[in-house]
């Protein structure tokens, strides 16, 4: 009886994290609108979106191989994997111990891998410009993605996402300089890993601007939902990564019945819209960078990640 | 028989090839035979390894040869650490020899490369075998000199006598610096048996001077900065069997020599030396990458790429140093079994993407991959298998690389614990070093696959590629299995380690196999875990499930059409980005430090349509700042000394004579 309860829950996990993803993205992009007084399309666009490219022909380049037909499904599979393995409302999920922190890292990395090889598969310049961007971005954001797990790891005492939100929700943890050097690291990251203002602009179709979108240049139909799907869950993996790591307030712990697992569902749709107004209204705020600034963004990032792991090895009460 | 004697009689039987390799020079199904007969044998010896690994507890097996100096003999002897470094010697060489079947015969000259094949194969087994430092220090340079032989096959292509040359000097230089590391180790006494170099007492000056010695000559082989330059020469230059084998292994025996003296032979370790490891394997990993990065040679960028990866072993060997000097056994049981688990890794995917190479080589006849593109298309089987290889190589999950990488954050995070201040700050320093390396590997095998594969074909070679034979494809394919095999199950192949961390840091990791689900928990599971297998499940369920739904709910129909060209179509294959374009990047972001690199772009003046030009300039610092400086010191030093050579007899004469009273003098004043 324990393992099915366990499996539903970890069902409900999943099912939730791939229903709220386009909410989040349509949602953001009406907070946007609404900052810059334009009325928007309805949160639930995205959801349409989504159909409407289902139902599409996929056209597909005469040259495209295999690799770029299996490709979307593979990155949302990655993708869609970390996403359930992040704790949203519960701790303690049945395969939370699956994979740890570093290992979601390396998920996400795996999903960006075959997605930079399918821009790189029709032979045009610009899914090659967005495949050689994407990784120079990758390049310097996953480093300070490890360093911040490395010091979310020193703090918790361990890797497992589950473990770290326990630990960060009890009353032990206090304020920490390092604590907080690595949650302004991690928005950074997120901002970079989501191709989100100011590093990347998810809106644009200028190509020679563009990172993310010029490497999804060639798909369509399908394909291209499966890609935008794949994106959306990003974007949650990484706001709910914050909101588990960081607040992690009244997340239902292992096997506490259905009244916390509703409280902690109800919490985490909270934390979203909290966090989901902050991502607009902090991208309404900033211009793009150009490319190349990118590295001093994401150096910094680096440094801030480094500071605080250095910050708890030399002593265990920053 | 013992199971030493069986190894030793497989590197006899190899031997033997060796020279029945020269008498059938002249028949035609020499290739065959020799590649055939040194897969069997490899592969006896690859089961007496796995059986005497695996087998559980068995003390370790000696055996005395009467050759070698006089009053010692030639000792021989095979413990966990050596079972292991011989399957990794022995799957590699296994490997090569099936490829070699097929491969061997587009040789042109196949007698320049057959009988040295097996006799590479014998020399490192018994570089792992010998028991004592004569026998170690001969085996030793057997082993470089029948590399050096290999990397000398096409001497008539350009690059590759000074490939040979460079090789010589440096293999001459490593072998110098570990006869004196072994000279200290001996003592005055001259115990030169290993039996007795262990139980000896160590000065700490002279455990210093041998930690540099073996850095200078086991580095120098396995290819730490500074002392890589003549790796990514000398590998690429032999043929692709011969590379992989080179790359995937021998610097592989490398590291088994710094084990063994430094972990072995000397006992405790202590910090200082850990720093000093840990450094320069950091700074390897990093520069090692991005020489690959830079590179558009296929087989010099995996070359490059084995330096990263020799950095990381490096660095995980390091760690376990410092955990071991402070007495935390069991971290320098995790860090120790990291690196070997790595050692391991890397001879999977390294041989597997240089028999791609090769199979790359053989269909085109071209290594640069700007020339190359849209192989996929013309070689399905070796694109697939090269694919695994890429993935397992930039540490994604479900495939191995991961798995060791992985274990060695794991073991960075045990080091706070650590006492000593300066290791408290260096040790996240180097992780984050690490975590470089691994994103730029990726990046870079991003740039690898996705010009030589993908794309459109940019040349008249790649257009009419052919699929290679199907003994390559068997090697490839049997590698990339292992390579999934060892990521999804990686817990079998950490308890496997388990008696080699036992014999040499003194402790083991908790044994894996019974956890449940067959994860794999380092520690304790509160702290992290890992199961390969459920994520590969799990990544497969859900592909399986979104392609059901999508097939199922979604729209089918599929057309093809010409690529988005922006405005602009029907652009030229060579419109595409190539290696040179994809590191851009990348070299404007690390390249202005690391390389001074600097862009040259000469531009038509308005109204020419004379073509743009773009010419990059990039430094090797090390080569500029370290080797250049001393050729010429050495150039300079032999045009002076050279004089000498035509003088008069009465002027020599004369020479000797003032030599003799100096050193009468010195003598005198001496005493």
């Amino acid at each position: 009886m324990v393992v099915i309860s366990d499996i539903i829950v970890q069902g409900v996990q999943m099912l939730l994290v791939l229903l709220l993803a386009p909410l989040l993205t349509g949602y953001v992009r009406k907070i946007k609108a609404r900052l810059v007084r334009r009325q928007g399309a309805s949160i639930f666009q995205p959801y349409r979106d989504l159909l409407r490219l289902m139902r599409k022909e996929v056209v597909l380049a005469d040259n495209a191989s295999w690799l770029f037909r299996v490709t979307p499904y593979i990155t949302f599979a990655a993708i869609w994997v970390a996403a359930a393995l992040v704790p949203t409302f519960a701790t303690g999920l049945l395969f939370n111990w699956t994979a740890d922190l570093i290992a979601i890292v390396a998920l996400l990395g795996s999903a960006r891998f075959f997605l930079a090889l399918a821009g790189m598969d029709v032979g045009t310049s610009f899914g090659g410009i967005g495949s050689s961007r994407e990784v120079m971005i990758a390049a310097l954001a996953e480093p300070a993605m490890l360093l911040i797990v490395f010091c979310l790891a020193l703090v918790a005492g361990s890797t497992q996402l589950s473990t770290v939100a326990h630990f960060l929700a009890s009353s032990y943890v206090g304020l920490r300089v390092s604590l907080g050097m690595a949650l302004v690291a991690l928005f950074m990251v997120a901002i970079a890993e989501n191709a989100r203002i100011p590093v990347d602009n998810p809106a644009t179709h200028l190509e020679l601007t563009m990172v993310h979108e010029a490497m999804i240049l060639e798909y369509s139909g399908r394909h291209l939902a499966m890609i935008e799907l794949g994106a959306f869950l990003k974007l949650l993996l990484y706001v709910s990564l914050i909101a588990c790591v960081f607040s992690p307030w009244q997340i239902a712990l292992y096997g506490s019945g259905a009244l916390s697992y509703t409280i902690g569902a109800g919490a985490y749709i909270v934390k979203l819209a909290l966090a989901g107004f902050l991502l607009a209204l902090f991208e309404t705020a900033t211009a793009k960078m150009r490319v190349f600034r990118v590295p001093q963004f994401l150096g910094a990032a680096l440094m801030l990640g480094l500071l605080g792991t250095l910050l708890l090895f030399v002593s265990r009460s920053f | 028989m013992s199971a030493v004697a069986l190894q030793m009689v497989c590197v006899a039987g190899l031997l033997g090839l060796a020279v029945l390799a020269i008498a059938l020079s002249r028949s035609k199904t020499v290739t065959a035979v020799i590649y055939g007969a040194t897969l069997a044998v490899s592969a006896i010896a690859l089961i007496g390894a796995l059986r005497n690994l695996l087998g559980g507890p068995t003390d370790a097996t000696t055996l005395t040869l009467p050759v070698g100096l006089p009053w010692l003999g030639a000792h021989f002897r095979l413990d966990a650490l050596a079972s292991f470094f011989l399957i990794v010697v022995n799957l590699g060489g296994a490997s090569a020899s099936l490829y070699g079947l097929g491969y061997g015969h587009h040789d042109p000259a196949p007698h320049r490369v057959l009988p040295f094949f097996p006799a590479f194969l014998a020399g490192m087994n018994l570089v792992v075998l010998a028991d004592d430092a004569f026998s170690y220090l001969l085996c030793w340079e057997f082993m470089s000199l029948a590399s050096w032989a290999l990397v000398m096959a096409h001497h008539r292509e350009p690059g590759n006598a000074k490939a040979g040359y460079v090789y010589l000097v440096m293999a001459s230089f490593g072998t110098l610096a570990l006869l004196l590391a072994f000279g200290l180790l001996a003592g005055p006494a001259g115990d030169y048996g290993f039996a007795a170099i262990r139980a000896a007492q160590h000065a700490p000056y002279s455990a210093t001077l041998v930690l540099i010695l073996m850095l200078l000559g086991a580095g120098s082989k396995a290819g730490l900065v500074p002392l890589h330059v003549w790796l990514p020469l000398a590998h690429p230059a032999a043929p692709s069997h011969v590379s992989a084998l080179m790359s995937g292994v021998m610097t592989k025996v490398a590291i088994y020599g710094f084990i063994r003296v430094m972990f072995d032979l000397l006992g405790q370790p202590t910090w200082p030396v850990s720093a000093v490891v840990l450094f320069l394997g950091s700074i390897t990993a990093v520069m090692g990458i991005l020489y690959a990065m830079m590179e558009k040679d296929l087989k010099r960028l995996l070359a490059y790429s084995t330096i990263e990866n020799i950095g990381i072993v490096f660095v995980s060997l390091g760690l376990a140093m410092a955990f071991q000097a402070n007495g935390m056994n069991l971290a320098a049981a995790l860090a120790f079994t990291a690196a070997l688990f790595h050692v391991l890794n890397h001879s999977f995917f390294k041989s597997l993407l240089f028999f791609g190479a090769g199979a790359v080589l053989t269909a085109t006849g071209e290594r640069d991959m700007d020339k190359l593109g849209g192989l996929i298309h013309r070689m399905p089987f070796t694109s697939f298998v090269v694919l695994v290889g890429c993935v397992a190589i930039s540490a994604l999950p479900p495939f191995n690389g991961f798995v060791s990488e992985w274990l060695i954050f794991q073991a960075v995070l045990q080091s706070p614990e650590l006492p000593q201040w300066a290791l408290k700050i260096m040790v996240p320093a180097v992780g984050a070093m690490l975590a470089l390396a691994a994103a730029l590997a990726a990046a870079c095998f991003v740039k690898a696959y996705g010009v030589t594969f993908l794309g459109r074909p940019r040349g008249p070679a790649a257009e009419t590629a052919r699929e290679v034979d199907r003994f390559s494809l068997a090697a490839m394919f049997i590698l990339a299995v292992l390579c999934l095999l060892t990521g999804i199950l990686p817990g079998l192949a950490i308890d496997a380690l388990a008696p080699v961390a036992s014999q040499i840091v003194g402790s083991r990791m908790p044994a894996q196999a019974s956890q449940p689900w067959l994860s794999i928990v380092p520690i304790a599971e509160g702290r992290s875990s890992y199961n390969g297998l459920l994520v590969m499940v799990f990544i497969t369920a859900t592909a399986s499930l979104a392609v059901y739904f999508i097939h199922r709910f979604a729209s089918r129909a599929l057309r093809r059409g010409p690529a988005w060209g922006c405005g602009f179509s029907d652009a030229a294959p060579a419109a595409q980005y190539s290696g040179v374009s994809f590191a851009q990047p990348i070299r404007r972001v690390f390249g202005t430090l690391v390389f001074h690199a600097r862009d040259h772009v000469t531009m038509p003046p308005p109204g020419d349509i004379g073509p743009a030009r773009l010419r990059i300039e990039l430094h090797d610092l090390v080569w500029s700042g370290m080797y250049a400086p001393i050729a010429d010191a050495v150039g300079f030093l032999s045009t002076r000394l050279n004089r000498l050579q035509f003088l008069t007899i009465r002027r020599y004469l004369s020479l000797v004579f003032v030599t003799l009273v100096t050193l009468l003098l010195v003598l005198a004043i001496w005493s």
